[in-house]
């Protein structure tokens, strides 16, 4: 059996692709930096849309088989895919959320609640606005309270 | 976040999360301020925070929000983020934080 070499680039690029993808929920969101605009993960995107071009530049090349052609053709559009899907789930995505206009606005009082803490004990606003706050052995009066609604773990 | 209770800033974060989840959560990360739990989204929809249907089985839940309240309970600053990636930077709060009164 004729020894082809092995079509690297064409794997790296499409297994570079996925890694560009899933490293922003897991890597690079932790920093602002990398997370405010993905421009490392669009940097590995280039990285490995230049391996795809070149994989596939080779896989075309008269001496290599059909099967070669197909599984560069695949991968490379499999990579698109991975592309596209993180550009939209970045950029277009992420963006659907509620405009809530109804929310409190600088200079309104926010409205008052009372809401269970991880011990189930009941919290209100007002006390949470009043309590001590324990820093480094020393008890101070709050000066302001930052309320931060999240998603969750559901 | 010892800076905020510092500048005398007490972070409470709310969501739908139930308290043992947020305790779990609490342990494992580390977490010494106060969670609430507020599974049936009522205070997260009296502040116009509901992003309906997008909990595991379909549940509402809060689009984030961060509201710095002095300690009149006004607000004083308000971040709706667009983008849900894109957060609130602890130290663009704490500017604000400082500068209350």
């Amino acid at each position: 059996m004729e020894i082809r070499k092995f079509n690297w680039q064409i794997w790296v690029g499409f297994l570079l692709s996925v890694v560009a993808f899933l490293s922003y929920p897991s890597v690079f969101v932790r920093w602002p930096i990398t997370r405010d605009f993905p421009w490392a993960n669009l940097l590995l995107f280039g990285v490995a849309a230049v391996l795809l071009f070149v994989g596939v530049r080779r896989a075309f090349s008269p001496d290599r088989r059909l099967r070669s052609k197909i599984a560069a053709s695949i991968l490379t559009i499999f990579s698109f895919l991975v592309l596209g899907f993180f550009v939209f789930s970045i950029f277009v995505a992420s963006k659907w959320l509620p405009a809530s206009h109804g929310a409190p606005q600088i200079g309104q009082q926010a409205p008052d609640f009372t809401l269970a803490d991880t011990s189930e004990k009941p919290m209100s606003l007002s006390d949470l606005l009043r309590a001590p706050i324990n820093a480094k052995a020393a008890s101070i009066n709050p000066r302001g309270v930052l309320l931060i609604f999240y998603r969750g773990y559901w | 976040m010892a800076k905020f209770h510092a500048a005398g800033i007490r972070p409470v974060a709310i969501s739908v999360d139930l308290p043992e989840v947020s305790r779990d959560l609490c342990e494992k990360a580390g977490y010494t301020f106060t969670f609430l739990s507020d599974p049936k989204a009522e205070v997260i929809r009296r502040y116009d925070l509901v992003h309906a249907g997008q909990g595991i089985n379909g549940q509402d839940i809060a689009r984030p929000a961060e509201f710095l309240l002095d300690s009149s309970g006004t607000v004083r600053w308000v971040n709706l983020t667009e983008n849900y990636w894109v957060r609130a930077r602890p130290e663009q709060i704490l500017d604000v934080a400082n500068a209350l009164r």
